[in-house]
């Protein structure tokens, strides 16, 4: 039996935290009491001062296997997971061949239960190949166990297939997530339009290529009545448009990313690459919005978008740089040290969004801490500051503009079933 | 005198104490291409390459003369001809010419930020001859020389840019040089050509061409890339001379000795007509030969900077 003395409890169901133990045995929580439970262990975590927390639940990110090994595998990506406090993560379909069939979802769940730190659930693809043409097996991919659809950066361009998909998927409820983003408007854009793009000579990307397909993509959920959710929101008018439609009804949910409320277009000066990410940074009044959506609860939820690129992908000219960021190992500091410190949201709220909501959404197991469920459990420090070094990520993605930055928030163990398999710095 | 820079990569970077002394450099530079011998030692015992990943033919020229009237070694790779094509990156590019002894790498390149990738991988010298849309500093330079050369300064000079601001590192460079230097800009074209954001650094966005030129000291026009039209961003190059062309009667709003400038090569009849870009105001010719004397203004200084004593020939 494991214990975890006397931390700070956070158990996703309250809205405040509470100081005590909890009792761990085979795998799922058997006891949480505010008096002394070590007695009943044979280990003993001391968690005085520490945040415990249901694990993480990452509804975004890129595991890169199958075929794209070289960037990330299912092993690094669980421990890079593993690492920033997740327990959960839902990867998606942007692989070689794409997860748009049930080998490939098998194929990744019989690799994450060999490989994996951490749980792994696929998200399908829409379309065959991503391509934008013909809907999946849907019914066939939720039965593997995706427990989501999406053409990710591939957004289906097609209103009358994004429609189809919405209207078929939504028969099982199935949520389709929305990567919003009109290529039209695009273009070969590689940074937020705007004085930035102007001084820097790169080409813009307009904050409407995201917000005409936000609105598209809400239109269509309310005519459908199916489970939208949107990916990434990086701009003041898709929040705007999100609050609309949440506003009058319509069944939508999405996410922001870390980078959203850390970073914004001023970073791209100096042309470092491991600033490019799409959507890209945006301007600072967007980054206000989106803490803004945050703390009213239009985002739902934080999502890493964890994208991990080699080195030599991101050491060449920016415009040919790969767009993405390595994000698990960051996303609990820069969401403790952006939101929680500055008081836009409380320290339950980000809980809330990095790990009940994502598994409610989503239909996970996890995002609580209760008797008789898995002890999938995130113990974290708010103590000391401490500077992001990429050299440390367990990611093969060392491509983070974070790098270097200062900030709070430390994860000290990352615990899935009752197995300890994160403890100081130190994959188990 | 020397910069103490390791690398030329924009006049948005750079001192108006520095920009004063590449022009001053620049002057004697002239001097000397009038002469009757064109050779001196400032770069002697140098080696220079020119690597263009894009067509050129005035500023590679103007680069290769300015290095050979100073007695360096010259050599040009261009992107066709080269390991560019067998896809080696730019960093594994510029570390290979620079095991060969290369001092200072002058590179042109298609996407923005090029050369400043290069400049972080190299321990070489690398100096911008144009990167994308963002900056052109050596055309900036010798227009800058120009202008000077005949306006005698640049404090309160009003410049005018028409054209498409939003592709041209040439407008870029102008705008953050020309500012610096006390000049104010006023820019006018397509609004589909404009760049975002120009009145928050410094630049006046006229809504007409006539606006823009009204009242110049200086008119500067930019050259205009055919496949703007196909891109969408114009309906026809016959209605952008219509409306935005420099023809005589636009030109008339501006001062009476207002100087007609265009960087060259001009598409005589879209963006400038033939008597405007061949009367007596236009520079155009003149920019050509300053180009060359900024250019060895340039590498002089920039070569000078790990050197103990300066020596100054003259």
């Amino acid at each position: 039996m494991l214990c975890i003395h006397n931390g700070k409890i956070i158990d996703g169901i309250s809205d405040s935290y509470h100081k005590g133990d909890i009792l761990i045995d085979n795998g799922k929580i058997v006891e949480i009491s505010c008096s002394d439970l070590s007695h009943k262990a044979d280990r003993v975590i001391d968690a005085e001062g520490l945040w415990v927390m249901p694990g993480f639940v990452d509804a975004h990110c890129h595991l890169r296997e199958p075929g794209f090994e070289y960037k990330e595998d299912i092993a690094s990506g669980t421990k890079s997971a593993a690492a920033g406090g997740f327990t959960s993560i839902a990867c998606m379909p942007n692989t070689e061949p794409a997860i748009d069939n049930a080998a490939v979802v098998n194929f990744i769940k019989m690799k994450a239960t060999a490989e994996g730190k951490v749980k792994v659930y696929p998200i399908g693809a829409i379309t065959k190949g991503r391509k934008g043409k013909e809907l999946t097996e849907m019914k066939e991919l939720l039965d593997a166990g995706v427990i989501a659809l999406s053409d990710d950066g591939d957004p289906v361009s097609d209103s009358r297939i994004m429609r189809l998909a919405l209207e078929y998927a939504g028969q099982w409820g199935i949520p389709l997530i929305s990567h919003c983003e009109d290529k039209s408007l695009v273009g070969d854009g590689v940074m937020n339009e705007g004085t930035i793009s102007t001084i820097l000579g790169l080409k813009g990307i307009t904050p409407a290529a995201e917000e005409v397909m936000v609105a598209r993509d809400v239109i269509l959920a309310k005519i459908t009545k199916a489970p939208l959710h949107i990916a990434h929101v990086s701009t003041k008018g898709s929040v705007e448009i999100i609050r609309k439609a949440k506003e009058i009804g319509i069944a939508v949910t999405c996410e922001t990313a870390p980078h959203y409320f850390s970073a914004n277009e001023k970073w791209v000066e100096g042309y470092d690459t491991n600033t490019k990410v799409n959507p890209p940074l945006r301007t600072e009044e967007d980054v206000e919005a989106i803490k803004v959506g945050l703390q009213d609860g239009t985002i739902d939820i934080i999502a890493t978008d964890h994208a991990p690129h080699h080195r030599d992908e991101k050491e060449v000219e920016y415009t040919l740089a790969a767009s993405g960021i390595s994000g698990f190992e960051t996303a609990f500091a820069l969401g403790y040290t952006n939101l929680v410190e500055p008081k836009i949201i409380s320290m339950v709220e980000l809980v809330k969004k990095m790990s009940t909501i994502p598994a409610k959404i989503f239909k996970i197991d996890g995002g609580t801490l209760e008797v008789g469920k898995a002890a999938d459990i995130t113990i974290a420090s708010d103590k000391d500051e401490y500077i992001i070094d990429v050299e440390k990520f367990y990611s093969k993605g060392k491509n983070s503009p974070f790098h270097g930055k200062k900030v709070k928030g430390r994860i000290v163990y990352t615990i899935v079933d009752g197995r300890v398999v994160y403890d100081n710095g130190k994959i188990i | 005198m020397a910069l103490s820079r390791k690398d030329f990569l924009g006049l948005r970077d750079v001192t108006s104490d520095e920009i004063n002394e590449i022009l001053d450099t620049a002057e004697l530079m002239k001097y000397i291409l009038t002469t009757n011998n064109k050779k001196t030692p400032h770069l002697q015992g140098k080696s220079i390459v020119t690597l263009f990943y894009e067509n050129s033919t005035r500023t590679r020229l103007s680069f290769e003369l300015a290095s050979k009237y100073m007695s360096a070694s010259a050599a040009n790779i261009s992107a066709s001809s080269s390991s560019v094509a067998k896809g080696e990156s730019l960093i594994d590019t510029g570390r290979t010419i620079e095991r060969m002894g290369v001092d200072v790498i002058i590179i042109r390149h298609p996407l923005s930020g090029a050369p400043h990738l290069l400049a972080r991988n190299v321990s070489a010298s690398v100096i911008n001859a144009g990167d994308g849309m963002n900056e052109h500093p050596t055309q900036a330079l010798l227009d800058m020389f120009t202008i000077r050369e005949k306006k005698g300064g640049f404090r309160g000079l009003q410049v005018a840019i028409i054209g498409d601001i939003l592709h041209s590192r040439v407008a870029r460079s102008n705008i953050w040089g020309l500012s610096k230097m006390g000049a104010k800009i006023r820019v006018a074209g397509p609004s589909t050509l404009m760049a975002p954001g120009l009145e928050e650094i410094g630049v006046e966005v006229a809504e007409s061409v006539e606006e823009a030129v009204e009242g110049a000291d200086v008119v500067m026009a930019l050259r205009l890339q055919k496949e703007r039209q196909e891109q969408g961003l114009l309906p026809s190059m016959r209605e952008y001379s219509n409306v935005f062309g420099l023809n005589k009667e636009r030109i008339s709003l501006a001062r009476k000795d207002a100087l007609i400038m265009h960087p060259g090569p001009i598409n005589r009849g879209i963006e400038i007509t033939s008597d405007i870009a061949d009367s007596d105001n236009s520079t155009i010719n003149e920019q050509v030969t300053n180009g060359v004397a900024v250019r060895m203004a340039l590498l002089y200084l920039i070569t000078r900077r790990r050197e103990h004593k300066n020596v100054m020939y003259s």
